[in-house]
């Protein structure tokens, strides 16, 4: 529980430290303007989206195979986490879009592919909220975990084919030295962030689990109701 | 499994009153889908291939989350399952018997593209091949969610809520090459799109028959 907290705590002072750097000491961008600092957050976001997102696919084969509920526990946090993070991605995308590229949204593989899955996590979330049953729900979830992370390189592809216009993703290679520092610093803060969500998530998931499957209390007036 | 095939077969052939009712849900929702844009002729006619696609994805939404109808009465999933059978055989029994009909679906929707859109087209055994390809990629997935989501309460609004993100590559594939096919295609460029349907229906088919036994067992 407390590491969960730590965890929060050095990933939101990262994050402090990082975009200090990104908004007011890194130089601004030679066409973008101060536009382009939103990649101080945008970029760590979608770098933590990908690694929260395998984390989920991890989760639902661990679970299919070893049959354990800590692994649906650890599921429902990821599934829950990457769907905070994507949607938080889209929005990200497109406050910077709208200066940038003149639109909102647009057709391109990685955003369709994002808001596919957004799409995808949510449909799954709300399949755990219907199910009662903590076995079936654990593995209904894996399930279709599985089957929508196997179609989100096939979206991705269909789509390119379809149309495309997203620059090439921004790492410390293909960006300049400057903008280096915030950038990294704050993927990790970000990356922070994100496990202690993810600890703290499982967490909470784990003792609603216990809750479901401790016996019901009976009391003794009711058990004679029953009876008679 | 050619015992649950006949089974689901029958069955279908007995419940035909309910195919006529999605046909014409089918048929009515390509209407609507003209009144979305005007009366604009040629946009219709540009339009007809996604819309066709739509409608069938509608239309089938309702096919498949009735499809397990027969199998939660009276617990006779648990029945089934307690066969010396393969609950894999039973899962593409159930998927083919689904695909079949989404198949005769489709083909029974194109005389009302054409009719309603102007969209005819010469090239009849590529489009129905792109039928064919289009609803195994709608039925493989759709089978084994409609397994899950028949068994709780809100199955018709969760039913799409899962199967929509995941059709995304089988529906742009398929409404790409519909749209080839009837606007005419100089650059052959409907076979890569053939192909990826074929690649999205492999794998769908071979992995859903794979996780299918997981999800029903109790």
């Amino acid at each position: 529980m407390r590491k969960g907290y730590a965890f929060i705590a050095i990933g939101a002072l990262l994050l402090l430290f990082g975009s200090y750097r990104g908004l007011f000491v890194a130089p601004p961008e030679q066409f973008m303007r101060d536009v382009q600092r939103i990649m101080y957050v945008h970029v760590p976001t979608a770098w933590n989206w990908m690694l929260a997102v395998i984390f989920t696919c991890i989760c639902a084969v661990a679970f299919l195979l070893r049959n354990n509920m800590k692994w649906d526990s650890r599921l429902e946090a990821g599934l829950e986490v990457s769907t905070v993070f994507g949607f938080l991605l889209c929005c990200q995308g497109s406050i910077w879009a709208k200066p940038t590229w003149g639109v909102w949204w647009d057709w391109d593989p990685r955003l369709t592919t994002t808001a596919v899955l957004l799409l995808a996590t949510l449909g799954i979330l709300a399949l755990r909220s219907f199910v009662e049953d903590p076995t079936k729900r654990a593995i209904w979830s894996s399930v279709a975990t599985i089957i929508a992370s196997v179609d989100l390189p096939i979206v991705y592809f269909s789509v390119k084919w379809w149309n495309s216009l997203h620059q090439e993703q921004s790492t410390p290679q293909t960006v300049s030295s400057p903008f280096h520092l915030p950038l990294r610093v704050n993927a990790f803060g970000v990356l922070f962030l994100m496990i202690g969500f993810i600890m703290l998530r499982t967490r909470i998931a784990a003792a609603r689990l216990e809750r479901e499957l401790a016996e019901p209390p009976v009391r003794i007036g009711e058990e004679a109701g029953e009876l008679a | 499994m050619i015992a649950a095939l006949r089974k689901e077969l029958l069955l279908q052939w007995r419940t035909r009153g309910q195919f006529m009712a999605v046909f014409v849900f089918g048929a009515a929702t390509l209407l609507l889908f003209s009144f979305g844009i005007g009366p604009d002729a040629s946009a219709l006619r540009t339009f007809s291939a996604g819309f066709l696609w739509l409608g069938l994805l509608l239309s089938s939404t309702l096919t498949l989350a009735e499809s397990f109808h027969a199998e939660m009465e009276n617990r006779a999933l648990e029945g089934l399952l307690l066969l010396p059978s393969n609950p894999r055989s039973l899962y593409y029994a159930k998927a083919i018997a689904n695909w079949l009909q989404l198949t005769i679906l489709g083909i029974a929707l194109i005389p009302i593209m054409v009719v309603l859109y102007d969209a005819g087209t010469t090239r009849l055994p590529t489009l129905l091949l792109v039928i064919a390809l289009g609803t195994a990629g709608l039925s493989a997935p759709g089978t084994l969610y409609a397994a899950m989501t028949a068994q709780i309460k809100a199955k018709q609004t969760l039913l799409p809520l899962l199967l929509f993100p995941l059709i995304v590559p089988a529906l742009l594939a398929s409404v790409k090459a519909t749209s080839l096919v009837i606007l005419g295609d100089p650059m052959g460029q409907a076979r890569p799109w053939i192909i990826l349907l074929l690649a999205f229906d492999l794998i769908y088919w071979s992995l859903c028959g794979l996780l299918y036994g997981r999800v029903v067992e109790d």
